[in-house]
């Protein structure tokens, strides 16, 4: 029987994929897409939590959970391009004026 | 004990249990290419595959309005999104796999597999039960319940992401909006620049005069040899010995560059066939 522990734990792994991810990656958008699996890892907890608990408010939060996560996209890409635009690379290393 | 209906219940339980099984693999094989596959349009497509999983394995756990909401905003919308910056980024930039910082990897792994056993005992001591008794709320009544909650309790929440939403896309304009810092070019100064190039015609096509006209054949020049420049970067490689200067789009802020390695110094060399025109 698969009860909600099951997806806990596959949204566990989930989720320490996509940190790892992060973490190794140096293309940015490989970096947000990273993001992305974590947010979606921490959906599937919500909606798991809720079907345990028997109310839908968990199912609410994720719903805010992916609201949110498209706004970010959007002005993360947005600031992706004028960072590619203005140094010619995607990559996290690149963007090093702020530093020192 | 073999009621009709006690044996449909054994069957539901044991495809419910195959689909999430399958999916759980899928969903968990597709994560780990995309943290391994080196061209970033290859993760975002297992990412897709993560998100499609992901989608039914809500639907199983009651949640049929979030398992549309997951195909069609992050499948859909945000997904496209990646590959629309993808596009513009250049398809070919694949991630390097030069360590800048050292033993970053290892230590990324090491955190990872930290990160892993802490949640894992997390979970493990929280009290994770089985699933409440079946309802409406799980199924047929789960828009109903869902917008019942959001215009009721969670009402101010649900005003403030009109909000986000407005701010999120007003904010994309202004940042991939581009200031003209340079005056834009005349046509005269094309011309000059065009010639000063020392390849003022445009480049000679695919396939002219050849045997075939397919676009990764050279063409056949008036003396009998073959051109190289004739066929496109995209399908030969970068070239490196080229003496083109880099021609950039003319609104670019950059001025035109003598050197093109100048251009590219710093940036991996991958980037370099998105600045060179094949006029």
């Amino acid at each position: 029987m698969v009860s909600p522990a099951h997806f806990v734990a596959l949204s566990v792994i989930l989720f320490v994929i996509g940190a790892v991810g992060v973490l190794v990656r140096r293309n940015a958008i490989v970096v947000f897409m990273c993001v992305e699996l974590m947010l979606n890892a921490a959906n599937l907890a919500f909606v798991a939590f809720a079907r345990m608990h028997g109310g839908l408010d968990g199912q609410v939060i994720a719903f805010f959970v992916m609201v949110v996560a498209a706004a970010e996209v959007v002005v993360g890409l947005a600031i992706l391009t004028s960072i590619f635009r203005a140094r010619r690379s995607a990559s996290v290393d690149e963007a090093n004026l702020m530093k020192y | 004990m073999n009621h009709p209906i006690v044996l449909a219940a054994a069957a539901a339980t044991t495809t419910r249990e195959l689909a999430f099984w399958i999916l759980a693999i899928l969903a968990v094989a597709a994560g780990l290419g995309m943290i391994l596959a080196r061209r970033a349009v290859h993760c975002a497509v297992l990412l897709a595959v993560v998100m499609l999983s992901l989608a039914v394995l809500y639907a199983m756990l009651g949640a049929p309005f979030l398992a549309f909401v997951q195909v069609i905003v992050y499948t859909g919308a945000v997904l496209m999104l990646f590959l629309f910056v993808l596009m513009i980024v250049g398809i070919s930039a694949a991630d390097s796999i030069i360590e800048t910082i050292k033993g970053q990897r290892l230590w990324a792994g090491l955190a990872g597999i930290g990160l892993l056993v802490l949640l894992a005992l997390v979970i493990g001591n929280a009290v994770v039960g089985p699933a409440a008794p079946s309802s409406a709320k799980f199924g047929s009544g789960n828009v109903t319940g869902i917008a019942a909650l959001l215009f009721t309790r969670y009402v101010f929440p649900f005003e403030v992401t009109s909000a986000l939403l407005i701010t999120a896309a007003l904010g994309a304009m202004v940042l991939a909006h581009r200031e003209r810092t340079s005056p834009k070019p005349t046509q005269k100064a094309l011309s000059r620049q065009r010639i000063a190039s020392g390849q003022p015609t445009p480049l000679p096509g695919p396939g002219t005069y050849a045997r075939h006209n397919a676009v990764d054949m050279e063409a056949l020049l008036p003396d009998g040899t073959t051109s190289e420049l004739s066929v496109s970067e995209v399908i030969t490689g970068p070239r490196g010995d080229r003496e083109l200067p880099a021609v950039v789009a003319p609104d670019e802020d950059q001025a035109p560059d003598p050197d093109p390695d100048q251009v590219r110094v710093g940036g991996p060399a991958d980037h370099g066939p998105r600045e060179g025109g094949e006029a």
